[in-house]
């Protein structure tokens, strides 16, 4: 089976839970289940098959060729390892979305519909469909977070949807000018990165595209969307905005900004460099000061995505390839901690005040082990994803320029600050008010367990063996910066 | 000169067949009808109507094979552009009349459907016209069927109102396109729109011609409701019973653009000035350029304070209006392929959103804001069919609404493609349909987020069903295949 087929696997799924009776939830939850099951199978054997270098081309037939639109699908060791973060995030996502019991059928499709047009994000090669799969992830996720959210969740959903689409509309601008100053012949991207266009045009093109798909990245200072929104959303869609949404961002800056514009890259180094330094400084102090549980694994994604655009200003190896593994490796921390603080806790306490908790290790000692191994990859400890992400990027820093990677090194002693003051405050400490009456809490779920492991695992496995992705994001990344030049 | 009588009658089958229709429907809902039931009329009467269209589509088969036949003066055109735009006209007024059958009309049923007929014959005829005589004639058809048909609820003094305002309003833009033709006519001594271009371009610029295009512009920016002559439009949209709405709101304005484009890009080539930026030139394009700037941004804006759903819709489709115009001001066939294309999507798009506005509306108890809460619960499949109209207006891919906005935007960038002219406009268009989004969601986020007070099922007959989901297939199929249309209408848009 190829890799596109998560796609439309994802989309049939979505399809198929339309078509099914309202009240049967659980039939629609392990229909859910099962897709998101298929296309994680589908993205790991995709990885698998993979030998290394290139682009294995999935489909590559004429769309609406008026336009020189091509429907153009590949994966290469730079999307490859997206798709299997998605797989993942999404068959997780679904497992701590199983306590929903209202709407559950228009909840899962909304949720597929999400993923499908992420699965599409990440193998697009034509520009035009990567901006038609990259608009088609932005709608669902407003009514995922209107409907089943919390704490003030229509205006963090609208606020969300109208930052991405203003972005949008930036690369919107910014293809056209590209397009037609290129000729006017074809969206592809791979072809048009062939020819690239005249100078003064990229110099302002660029920071229209990057800048547009940068606020879905969370880059400073355009990143204020993401932490109400990840608040305002119900877990799994926190997980997702977190887990994934960002990273659709990060890549398509990757993908269509920097690969098309190399010479408006160059101009603009420099400016994202330090935009992302001042986001990785700027998440971790903000996340240092909030009450609310949430908030802080909010800010604490701004910082970490701040790693990954100053990896990829760095423009060197070490840097990119850093950038794209902690693409995967935030995506698995913020899913994990994210189901900690908005399934675990939050679903049972009903608060999430740091104040108001406390001595949860007690009564739900498994969400503390969680939340233990979720925060050491977060801080960067050795042995987890996050330590082997981070290093390398603040690796590629130095090369750049040694001030870059002194001060994103600061970020990492804020982190344990902030992490190592929640896992106090939250699960030891004085009891809170609701471990008091510990007695109505509801144990954890198996659901819980499995997703929590498999997350977990997926930290444990790229720390400890690292080139299991790295051989392919590295081979990659060296192409892409010869295809550069 | 002898008149060929037989390719006349060819020529205006489909007119003269909607004519004896609605004679027919007058007639029959006078002697069957008096004592029936309204609502058994509505259906009697209509299906007669329904009936009727489809038979007026049948001599567009036989012209398919009529490629430019011209009569004497261009009165009367056929081509393939032609008969498209006559069988989308045809389609959209079945779908009005299928919407209308489930609606209350008051006891004037006959007349209703009469009405409606007259207005799709005026429509008709603007299409199949190179001659300003009878697109005016045609036009001034169509407009007093729509008002007649606005102020239809005879006891809503808010319809009354706005048929008085749309009629007022329209009287005094017909005087000014009249007026303008008058001094084109003095200056080119014709009125056919080849002839006119002819004359304009071995004449070069004159103060009069300016004054002429700017009084035409006039009268035909009211029919498409551009700013600044816009004002009647949200009352009429608001105050006309809702499929009335739905026709003024997309028959009318897929006739009148199209008339639009055959006027400036035939008559007025001649004319075209320039919007590129830092290079503005007086002409037409230029003229448009500010009006479409003008109306993307205070239908947008407007659109996001009202209460109203049928006023939102309003104001939403000045806003639209706009993005259209910015294909115009491209003032290339590319331009033109692209204003075409997405008036077809935009008179599917809003004919479904009216419609699903209709059936629910009378069932929920109002068109405000207010009434649609919660509708994802009780009309779940009209919602869902709400839900792609709407994010198709918003511009969201893979619809139809997405890909016709792209298209104009593109063809605008590709007129200047050096420089970028019209990147300023273009910007301008997309920016706008970024805040566009928040009112679409605000609507959105009532039917599918807000809780209904009263939670019972909306139950909609299925006729209404399918009218509408043929919609919405359409509208998506136009989005993900538009390439046959596009191809199509590209071709023939280099012979207009």
């Amino acid at each position: 089976m190829r890799t596109d087929w998560t796609i439309y696997l994802t989309f049939l799924g979505a399809g198929l839970i339309m078509l099914l009776p309202r009240n049967a939830k659980n039939l629609i939850r392990w229909v859910a289940l099962l897709t998101g099951a298929a296309g994680l199978a589908l993205g790991l054997h995709g990885c698998i098959v993979y030998d290394g270098t290139g682009f294995v081309h999935l489909a590559n037939v004429s769309w609406i060729p008026s336009l020189g639109v091509r429907y153009h699908l590949a994966v290469d060791g730079l999307n490859l390892p997206l798709v299997l973060l998605n797989g993942i995030v999404c068959v997780t996502g679904i497992l701590f979305s199983w306590n929903i019991e209202e709407r559950v059928k228009e909840f899962f499709a909304f949720f597929l519909t999400l993923i499908a047009g992420v699965y599409g994000v990440f193998m697009a090669m034509d520009l035009f469909l990567l901006f038609v799969f990259y608009e088609l992830a932005i709608v669902p996720k407003y009514f995922i977070i209107a409907i089943w959210g919390s704490t003030r969740k229509e205006y963090g959903a609208m606020k969300l949807v109208l930052y991405s689409f203003v972005g949008s509309a930036a690369v919107f601008i910014g293809v056209l000018a590209a397009f037609f100053a290129g000729g006017g012949q074809t969206f592809d991207i791979l072809e048009m990165a062939k020819n690239p266009i005249a100078r003064h045009v990229q110099v302002w093109v660029f920071p229209l595209v990057f800048a547009g798909f940068g606020v879905l990245a969370g880059m400073w200072p355009f990143h204020t969307w993401a932490p109400t929104g990840h608040v305002a959303a119900p877990t799994a869609a926190s997980m997702l905005l977190a887990g994934v949404v960002m990273k659709l961002g990060s890549y398509a800056c990757l993908r269509a900004a920097m690969l098309l514009f190399p010479s408006g890259l160059a101009h603009w180094q420099w400016w994202i460099a330090w935009l992302g330094v001042i986001g990785i400084l700027y998440g971790a102090a903000v996340a240092l000061v909030q009450k609310d549980f949430k908030f802080i694994i909010g800010y604490s994604s701004v910082s970490h995505m701040g790693f990954v655009l100053l990896g990829l200003a760095t423009l060197n190896r070490d840097g990119m390839s850093g950038a794209v593994l902690q693409m995967f490796s935030h995506g698995i921390v913020a899913s994990l901690l994210f189901a900690v603080v908005g399934r675990m806790v939050y679903d049972r306490t009903h608060t999430r005040q740091l104040d108001e908790l406390g001595g949860l290790a007690k009564v739900i000692p498994f969400a503390c082990v969680t939340f233990v191994i979720g925060g050491a990859a977060s801080m960067g400890m050795p042995g987890f994803s996050g330590f082997v992400a981070e290093i390398q990027v603040l690796i590629g820093a130095f090369k750049m320029s040694p001030w870059l990677a002194a001060l994103a090194a600061l970020s990492i002693a804020v982190t344990s600050a902030y992490i190592l003051n929640a896992l106090h405050k939250v699960f030891y400490g004085e009891d809170g008010r609701d471990v008091q009456s510990a007695t109505a809490m509801p144990p954890i779920s198996v659901p819980e367990i499995v997703g929590a492991v498999i997350l977990m695992a997926t930290l444990v496995i790229v720390g400890l063996y690292p080139q299991s992705l790295l051989n392919m994001i590295q081979a990659n990344v060296d192409s892409f910066l010869g295809g550069m030049r | 000169m002898s008149v060929a009588y037989a390719p006349i009658v060819r020529a205006l089958g489909s007119e003269t067949a909607l004519v004896l229709v609605a004679l027919a429907v007058l007639t029959l809902d006078f002697i069957i009808g008096r004592k029936r039931e309204v609502a058994k009329r509505r259906e009697l009467v209509g299906a007669v109507a329904l009936f009727g269209l489809a038979l007026s589509a049948v001599p567009l088969v036989g012209q398919v094979g009529m490629t430019n036949v011209l009569l004497p003066g261009e009165t009367l055109v056929v081509n393939p552009l032609v008969i498209i735009f006559k069988f989308v006209l045809i389609v959209l007024t079945a779908v009005t009349v299928l919407i209308s059958i489930d609606h209350d009309i008051g006891t004037h049923v006959g007349e209703y459907f009469a009405m409606l007929l007259f207005g799709a014959i005026g429509m008709l005829l603007l299409v199949g016209t190179e001659e300003f005589l009878t697109i005016f004639v045609a036009l001034e058809l169509t407009s007093i069927s729509l008002y007649v048909l606005t102020a239809f609820h005879k006891n809503s003094l808010r319809s009354q109102e706005a048929a008085l305002k749309y009629f007022l309003f329209g009287a005094i833009a017909t005087a000014f396109l009249l007026f303008g033709l008058s001094y084109i006519y003095g200056l080119t001594g014709a009125t056919n729109l080849r002839d006119i271009g002819a004359a304009l371009a071995k004449k070069g610029t004159d103060p009069l011609l300016g004054v002429g295009l700017l009084c035409v512009l006039v009268g035909l920016g009211f029919k498409v409701a551009m700013v600044p002559f816009h004002l009647w439009a949200p009352d009429a949209y608001e105050g006309a019973p809702t499929p009335v709405t739905a026709f003024i709101a997309t028959g009318s304005k897929v006739a009148s653009f199209f008339v639009l484009v055959k006027v400036l890009m035939v008559a007025f080539a001649g004319a075209v000035g320039s919007a590129y930026w830092g290079a503005f030139e007086s002409g037409w394009a230029m003229v448009l350029g500010l009006t479409a700037t003008a109306s993307m941004v205070l239908g947008n804006c407007a659109a996001i304070v009202q209460r109203n759903v049928k006023r939102l819709l309003a104001y939403s489709s000045i806003a639209h209006a706009g993005y259209i115009l910015v294909g115009l001001v491209a003032a290339s066939s590319t331009g033109a392929t692209a204003v075409l294309f997405y008036v077809i999507v935009y008179a599917i798009t809003n004919l479904g959103a009216f419609g699903v506005v209709a059936a629910l509306a009378s069932r929920a108890g109002g068109d405000d804001l207010e009434h649609f809460n919660g509708m994802a619960k009780r009309a779940p499949f009209l919602s869902l069919l709400m839900l792609v109209f709407v994010l198709s207006l918003a511009g969201i891919p893979p619809l139809g609404g997405f890909f016709g906005k792209f298209y104009l935007f593109a063809a605008a960038v590709e007129c200047d493609a050096e420089m970028f002219g019209l990147l300023w406009l273009v910007a301008l268009g997309i920016v706008m349909s970024a805040v566009s989004l928040y009112y679409y969601l605000v609507l959105m986020k009532h039917m599918y987020v807000l809780p209904a007070k009263d939670e019972t099922r909306i139950a909609t007959p299925g006729h209404l069903k399918m009218a509408l989901a043929f919609c919405a297939a359409g509208v998506v199929l136009l989005g993900v295949f538009p390439e046959p249309i596009l191809a199509l209408l590209k071709a023939l848009v280099v012979r207009l």
